[in-house]
């Protein structure tokens, strides 16, 4: 199992896969909104995502789990 | 006007409070839970919290606020700039309840706030205009024909957008296909309506914007010009008076123009023409902001004006308090905004600021919203200052600058200053030699 974590606070402004998706490494995951800026998150790893724990406008702190893949 | 409460935060709260305390007018401060050990929010005569983080939790709460400013009996509301300083409805809910919006009426702001609608009433003004729809395009295909009869590369912007959000640069057709769903579905998510049209993409351009303001009375006048060209992802880094770059033939083209942009409108209160400027010179509307800018203090500093003044003063059914032959400015200002952000990736960086000083003197001036000890939330813009540098020249100006950033300390978080260091060395910046693609070029460069 591997996660996806999120690298700084912010809130979810679009989650861009689904649980069953197989993703890449380097693929954008999701959109993050900090300080008026939209981060897109990339994944470092590929894989299979079993899990997405956020929704559009969660909010959500560095080190918070996003995905979880395997 | 005895007591206005201000429906902002940070910097320009406590901007708004410096001078209702001049004027002897008492202010009521708002602030979300991330926002209470603010000095905006000690230095109001009073504060209210007005509810969580998250911005349509708290600052975009108008029946919170309102409701405040009733049982607070205040005679105004200043909006500051951002949060509902351009909401149309939130100025007229306020004016019904019998409470002045410092501001135009909200009437001038909707028809500002749609940007064909404004480019469209400047046009018939006589105002040139960049190149483009005459409405909003309803199909791609629309989109595509318009972008061939004016030439690429062009932007596809939202109808309902502004200050560089919700718009994009495509060099061709592909690009404007491949854009234009995911433009439609961000203009809807931001904005509220899903309608953009297309403009032709001005190529090395300025952006050199005017000051106005105008009174109930018919009166309208300019404070010069603002050249606002160093920019990130369309946001402004640094903006200086007067421009390094245009001619004075120009530049009294454009004074003449904004007036007559003003006077379209019956503008009242200060309000900003923001114009493209090719290398050639010719200029074109690009949008009306009608708030305070965030820049003004480049403006107060040339002229010695204090433009929050005005605002009451005009607010307050008064005249301007100058003609524009009694208007002059001397010296060169530059504002350089300090951000909470990595210099180099220019990535966020929210968090505790230890510690946040600077050398004060002569030609120097900060609007600071944070202080030593607070915390940069990242619930909203990451500017934590303006660094406001005054000097006789544009030269001394820029040494005055270079001294500052010299001596300037921040600690806990990551800022900008590095990136004012370097730019105060480049050659081209030191000459006033720049348009809006600066600082992306150069970060390419540097790769």
């Amino acid at each position: 199992m591997k996660e996806i974590t999120s690298t700084m606070a912010g809130t979810v402004l679009n989650v861009l896969v689904n649980a069953g998706d197989s993703i890449t490494e380097g693929q954008e995951v999701l959109m993050l909104e900090s300080m008026k800026m939209e981060i897109p998150v990339e994944s470092n790893v590929a894989g299979t995502v079993t899990e997405v724990k956020v929704s559009i406008g969660d909010f959500v702190n560095e080190g918070d789990v996003l995905l979880v893949l395997e | 006007m005895k007591k206005i409460l201000i429906a902002n935060r940070g910097e320009i709260a406590s901007r708004i409070i410096r001078t209702c305390k001049e004027l002897g007018i008492e202010t009521v401060a708002v602030y979300s839970d991330a926002d209470e050990q603010m000095p905006y929010v000690k230095e109001a005569t009073t504060a209210y919290r007005i509810g969580e983080p998250p911005v349509n939790k708290s600052y975009l709460k108008v029946d919170t606020i309102l409701e405040i400013a009733k049982n607070e009996k205040v005679d105004a509301i200043h909006p500051g700039y951002g949060f509902l300083s351009e909401n149309a409805k939130f100025a007229l809910d306020a004016k019904e309840a019998g409470i002045v919006f410092i501001g135009p009426n909200p009437e001038t702001i909707e028809l500002m706030g749609d940007k064909i609608a404004s480019r469209t009433t400047m046009s018939k003004a006589g105002v040139p205009v960049v190149p483009g729809s005459e409405a909003g395009v309803s199909t791609l295909e629309d989109a595509i024909n318009l972008a061939n009869s004016i030439g690429y590369p062009v932007m596809l912007k939202a109808s309902g957008g502004g200050g560089g959000i919700g718009m994009i640069r495509c060099e061709n057709e592909q690009a404007l296909a491949k854009s234009y769903e995911s433009t439609k579905a961000r203009a809807k998510a931001y904005f509220g309506t899903d309608e953009v049209f297309v403009e032709k993409c001005i190529e090395n351009a300025r952006h050199v914007e005017i000051q106005i303001f105008g009174d109930g009375f018919g009166n309208i006048v300019h404070l010069f010009e603002r050249d606002c060209s160093i920019q990130r992802r369309h946001q402004k880094v640094v903006e200086e008076t007067p421009s390094p770059f245009l001619s004075d033939e120009t530049r009294n083209k454009m004074y003449e123009t904004a007036i007559k942009a003003a006077e379209a409108v019956h503008y009242v209160n200060a309000g900003t023409i923001e114009f493209i400027v090719d290398e050639k010179e010719n200029f074109y509307f690009l949008e009306m902001n009608t708030r305070l800018q965030v820049e003004h203090p480049i403006t107060e500093e040339i002229t010695g004006l204090d433009l929050v003044k005005w605002q009451i003063l005009v607010a307050r059914g008064e005249k301007l308090p100058l003609l524009q032959s009694e208007i002059s400015r001397s010296g060169h200002a530059i504002e350089f905004r300090l951000y909470a952000e990595d210099p180099k990736t220019f990535l966020p960086s929210p968090g505790r600021i230890e510690t946040f000083e600077w050398k004060k003197g002569k030609g120097i001036r900060v609007d600071n919203g944070f202080a030593s000890g607070t915390v940069v939330s990242p619930f909203y813009d990451p500017m934590i200052a303006k660094c406001i540098l005054f000097g006789e020249s544009r030269q001394e100006a820029l040494q005055v600058a270079r001294e500052f950033f010299e001596e300037l300390n921040v600690t806990g978080i990551k800022t900008n200053a590095p990136l004012f260091k370097d730019l105060l060395e480049e050659e081209e910046f030191v000459k006033g030699n720049y348009t809006t693609a600066y600082l992306s070029n150069r970060a390419a460069v540097k790769k």
